[in-house]
């Protein structure tokens, strides 16, 4: 922190002995003194201003703590890219060579500085362990944070109260299957306000992801895989689905739009899509976590043939369900 | 180096002009290779059958689906064709029509059926009434698992358009080369739906019928022309 035209080699070839601690303390608290103040502007305008309108919103619980997180990342690395650009603006301005004048290299403080030097490890040590500890919290809360859990999650929601539904991913689009509404299968995904979701994510073909953007939610679609990851959902509107894995030509494609709707807009929605699609659910096989496509599927003879044939739930569509048409 | 051939070094300009010389070349080698590539692909690529409205408002039209092509590239690849208002059947899966409009579409199906991965893509949806003509005879569903089986389907999914083609007895003599006619077996299926507003929407078959390729998808189900294309709605 030392002045090089006053402290450097050239100037002062004693060394350390004639650094002027003076100027150093001058610049030192100068330093942090600006650094406060544009901290102290930058981060409160971040996070009241900007920070409710970062993505990826507010429209469920997991998608308001990935916000938050985003924000919370933003204001402790500000600070930092503060102090790097006003440390590195002062030098410029403060200690600039001038014309004619010594080289401004070396010095004592250049060859190291041990107060700096602890300082900055204690200080990035500090950020980085804390950031190990919350962004490990938050990569699990609320209930596994939106992420595909697997089968088995581990961090479930406190809500006694789910509605499953079935992500189907097939090339090249998403379905949707309600087990509780009598097992339909639509290309619409509906979901109801204030109330926690289960999202069942699997793939009849290839591997797909199931993302949510808006929800929060993001799940990969494994063949033969129940990926669990759930959300609750905490205001009306759209949002839209897409494909996050490249899945073949039509993965671009690959896209829907969904909707929050009120509990009592879902069950009216629900009620009427089971009565309109009941004459395909009788055809559909009985609601299973994983499906399995089998030989005897479109054309046959290119499918994984190595399955149970007409088990009656590790089956789709192959087999007629018990009481199908 | 150009810096000593100014300095007048005999040796090293012509060293510099050489190298001049094959930067340029490379240069214009790159962009020849690129006009070349450009120029095969929109060559390569499927024409676009332009559809008008009729004097009622309405669009007609027509596609045949077909088991094998028969002859280019790719003579046993499945496909589709659209027939255009001259009457010729063109080897292609982009087609134009206005927006807003009633749009009735005739399909021929000329393969033959089997059960479905995922019945779900037995269910007619989007169409108007949500229903479909199968040789004049109305229908919501198509149980892929009695008769002939479903073949194909006509699907734009961002209009939640779902339709599937019910199949041909895969025993008989089917029509083997496009494009087809009515003396091979074939199935006739008619809907209607109205046109969204402008924009290019994708359309495809989600029977997976790309035979010998993964998951059934590969092939012609993945490549423009055959069993996937685009609907280009025009202001």
């Amino acid at each position: 922190m030392s002045d090089p035209q006053t402290s450097g080699p050239a100037a002062t070839p004693a060394g350390p002995e004639t650094t002027t601690h003076g100027d150093e303390t001058h610049h030192w608290w100068r330093l942090i003194a600006i650094w406060v103040v544009l901290c102290a502007i930058g981060d409160p305008l971040f996070y009241f201003l900007a920070g409710p309108h970062i993505p990826p919103g507010t429209m469920t619980n997991t998608a308001q703590g990935a916000q938050f997180d985003f924000n919370v990342l933003f204001v402790i690395a500000l600070p930092v890219l503060l102090g790097v650009w006003i440390y590195m603006i002062y030098v410029f301005v403060m200690w600039r060579a001038s014309r004619g004048g010594p080289e401004p290299v070396g010095g004592p403080d250049a060859r190291g500085h041990l107060g700096i030097q602890v300082g900055w490890i204690v200080t990035t040590s500090v950020i980085v362990l804390f950031l190990a500890g919350f962004g490990t919290y938050e990569l699990v809360q609320p209930g596994g944070a939106g992420g595909g859990e697997g089968s088995n999650p581990i961090w479930t929601p406190t809500s006694k109260t789910v509605l499953p539904i079935q992500v189907i991913g097939q090339q090249w689009k998403f379905t949707y299957r309600y087990p509780t509404f009598g097992g339909f299968e639509t290309n619409e995904l509906v979901i109801p306000d204030n109330t926690t979701i289960q999202f069942n994510v699997t793939s009849l073909d290839v591997i797909h992801s199931f993302w949510a953007y808006q929800l929060g939610v993001k799940a990969d679609a494994n063949p033969d895989y129940n990926n669990v990851a759930y959300t609750t959902p905490q205001q009306l509107g759209t949002f839209i689905v897409r494909c996050s894995e490249l899945c073949g030509i039509w993965h671009g494609a690959m896209y829907n739009s969904g909707a929050v709707v009120t509990p009592q807009q879902f069950e009216a929605w629900a009620k009427l899509t089971a009565i309109r699609l009941r004459q395909n659910t009788k055809l559909l096989p009985a609601y299973a976590l994983t499906y399995t496509p089998d030989a005897n599927g479109a054309d046959g003879g290119y499918y994984p043939d190595n399955v149970d044939k007409y088990s009656g739930v590790e089956q789709y569509g192959a087999s007629q369900p018990k009481g199908g048409g | 180096m150009v810096v000593s051939g100014r300095s007048g070094n005999g040796g090293l300009t012509m060293a510099s002009s050489a190298w001049k010389v094959t930067v340029t070349v490379i240069v214009f080698a790159v962009m020849a290779v690129g006009a070349v590539i450009l120029v095969i692909n929109l060559l390569g690529s499927p024409p676009t059958v332009n559809f008008t409205a009729d004097n009622s408002g309405q669009v007609n039209v027509t596609l045949q689906a077909v088991g094998s092509y028969g002859s280019g590239d790719h003579p046993t690849w499945v496909s589709y064709l659209v027939k255009s208002s001259d009457g010729q059947w063109v080897h292609t899966t982009v087609f134009q029509v206005p927006q807003h409009v009633r749009i009735n579409v005739t399909i021929y199906n000329y393969d033959s059926g089997s059960p479905l991965r995922n019945q779900q893509i037995g269910q007619v949806s989007g169409t108007n009434g949500n229903v479909a003509l199968l040789n004049g005879k109305a229908f919501r569903v198509i149980n892929s698992n009695n008769g002939n089986g479903v073949g194909h389907t006509f699907s734009i999914p961002s209009i939640g358009l779902n339709v599937p083609l019910y199949g041909n007895n895969g025993n008989a003599n089917l029509c083997a080369a496009a494009p087809c006619t009515f003396s091979s077996p074939h199935q006739i299926e008619k809907f209607s739906f109205t046109s969204p507003g402008s924009g290019s929407y994708r359309w495809q078959c989600f029977v997976p019928c790309g035979l010998g390729y993964l998951f059934g998808n590969g092939g012609p189900m993945s490549t423009l022309g055959y069993m996937g294309g685009f609907m280009q709605v025009e202001a």
